[in-house]
């Protein structure tokens, strides 16, 4: 898990003209020829701004993320469930930490992004602000979260700067087994009992808004998005990846017996493209400037974790150790 | 083959693990340095792993119910661990200090185990003992950098060991079937196990602030052998059970 939907148009956009035109279109011919963007190397400041904040976001959806499932690893059914969930939600532990050191390697460092993230400053994956009532939920976040985080994460994993790149191919890797992981356990559900089966509906009902916006909505046609696509910081657009997601997966939740909310939902055979209800982008808006049903209270929990880990990071300082910018 | 000697044993190794690495798994997200939480997350599935192996051969070698079962539906009153594990994590000083305590002895009982008479136990005791010895380096290399670093660290750290020293202690109490366990050559015995842990624990102790109390006046917490324990232990039951007894018969 758990990159998805970054949210890039809040920012200002910087002025191009104050940046060094000659390195500035040497810049852009080295992307345009496939090369990769490393720490040292020049970049204008709107780009070093916007891949901080995009892999920053990234990491902060994988800590957070770690919450709602991780409550469901004391409460696992089985040892097989309890094993697998637990090393499922250690990778994405494991993921934050390389994230970090990616975006640490463009000049902020952990300590500052996770004081952003505790202080509202910084945000991360709108889904994770919504509750696991059942096991099922956490089984849904598993296959589905976790395949939308995939189609995002592969178009990005093609993007310019070198260590968010190389970060996300080894994400990815440990990410295809959290799908056949989560996968596995809703099938386990769909084609249970009763009571399973009612619940795996059910959770489908409740996550597919938030799935569907899991990717944010249709991006503007602006020249600032442009820039972004052009820079290789944006790859797909937030509507690409969206099909791409209902191609991979409407036929999987069908062929499981389950249906979707969402009455319109059909593959246009002239046009090759899914027709969908709009997500309530409404809502959505809503809940990332923190109004939604979970906000508080994941904050709350990793805002006390940083407090009382607080005298062990404090002891571990060493006076004589000077903060070094990781290069990878 | 003395079966209720080797099931008490194999009982309450297994119930340690499990209790213990349901514990260390509750630190995932919490943790206060993301490192040390992948490191917790890492114990507390090698622990969970360990105990399956051991509820594994009760099954296959005892006539004992799957693992799922002896693992998800036995009351409180049926565990053999010690209370030591059960205790609800604390701060990061008390589930460290556990830790250092815990698996310092933990690694002794492997590797007494790996030379036992009993070949089902000896085989997975050999293969599961190298995992230990990595719980043994993180505790001790955590206790020795914490240990005799700022003062609330060492007061913090001290308080932990004050408080669980008698919960240690705890972990060695002798089951009925003591003797025959040790002429029978299954194991050494929790006296031999104790003498050597408190060796071990003192040479690390002694690279840091901190001082044991004495072990000698130090009341053990006993009990836990014989299935009595905290309520934290059924709470925890009932937790870890939740989706597991929601719909009996279920696959999951």
């Amino acid at each position: 898990m758990y990159g998805g939907g970054n949210i890039f148009e809040a920012t200002v956009f910087d002025d191009l003209q104050a940046e060094d035109p000659v390195k500035l279109a040497e810049f852009e011919a080295r992307i345009a020829r496939g090369e990769k963007i490393e720490p040292d190397d020049w970049m204008p400041n709107l780009y070093r701004v916007q891949l901080i904040r995009m892999i920053e976001q990234h990491a902060h959806s994988e800590i957070i993320g770690a919450l709602p499932e991780g409550s469901w690893i004391t409460r696992a059914p089985g040892f097989r469930r309890k094993l697998a969930l637990m090393a499922k939600v250690q990778d994405e532990v494991g993921h934050a930490q390389l994230l970090y050191s990616a975006a640490e390697t463009l000049g902020k460092s952990r300590e500052q992004m996770l004081t952003d993230l505790i202080n509202g400053k910084s945000k991360y994956s709108n889904v994770f602000n919504y509750p696991t009532y059942t096991w099922a939920d956490a089984c849904t976040i598993s296959w589905l979260i976790d395949a939308g985080a995939i189609v995002n994460q592969v178009a990005n994993s093609k993007g310019s700067y070198g260590p968010y790149c190389r970060a996300l191919e080894r994400i990815c890797t440990e990410e295809a087994f959290h799908l056949k992981y989560g996968h596995d356990s809703m099938v386990y559900l769909a084609t249970g009992t009763e009571v399973q089966r009612k619940m795996a509906q059910e959770a489908i009902n409740r996550w597919w808004g938030p799935i569907m916006s899991f990717f944010g909505p249709p991006d503007n046609v602006s020249v600032h998005t442009e820039t972004l696509m052009r820079w290789k910081v944006k790859i797909a657009s937030n509507d690409e990846c969206r099909q791409q997601f209902l191609d991979m997966y409407v036929p999987k939740i069908w062929e499981l017996g389950l249906t979707i909310p969402d009455d319109k939902l059909r593959k246009d055979e002239a046009t090759g493209k899914w027709v969908y209800t709009e997500p309530d982008w409404e809502e959505f808006t809503r809940v990332i400037n923190g109004d939604g049903p979970c906000n508080a209270e994941r904050l709350a929990v990793r805002r006390r974790a940083e407090e009382r880990g607080a005298w062990v990071r404090q002891a571990l300082l060493n006076p004589k150790a000077r903060y070094v910018r990781p290069l990878a | 083959m003395n079966a209720p000697a080797l099931k008490d044993l194999l009982f309450k190794l297994a119930d340690d693990q499990l209790v213990l690495g349901h514990r260390n798994s509750e630190w995932t997200g919490l943790g206060p340095i993301l490192e040390e939480d992948i490191a917790f997350s890492s114990m507390a599935q090698d622990k969970i792993g360990h105990s399956l192996a051991f509820y594994t051969l009760l099954h296959e070698e005892l006539g004992e119910q799957d693992p799922d079962t002896l693992a998800f539906t036995r009351p409180a009153t049926e565990f053999h661990n010690s209370q030591l594990v059960e205790l609800p994590n604390g701060e990061y000083d008390f589930s460290l200090i556990r830790h250092f305590l815990y698996d310092n002895a933990e690694i002794i009982r492997f590797e007494s185990l790996s030379q036992s008479s009993y070949t089902p136990v000896a085989k997975v005791a050999t293969k599961l003992k190298g995992e230990i010895k990595y719980h043994v380096l993180h505790a001790n290399t955590w206790l020795t950098n914490l240990g005799s670093s700022t003062e609330e660290a060492i007061l913090r750290l001290q308080s932990s060991l004050n408080e669980l020293l008698p919960y240690a202690l705890g972990m060695f109490e002798q089951s009925k079937y003591e003797a025959e366990l040790i002429a029978d050559g299954i194991y050494s015995g929790e006296e031999a196990i104790k003498t050597e842990w408190l060796k071990r624990i003192k040479n690390v102790l002694a690279k840091t602030d901190l001082q044991l109390p004495d072990p000698d006046t130090t009341a053990p917490v006993l009990g836990g052998r014989y299935g009595t324990h905290t309520p934290h232990l059924q709470a925890l039951i009932d937790e870890m059970s939740e989706v597991f007894k929601c719909d009996p018969g279920a696959e999951w």
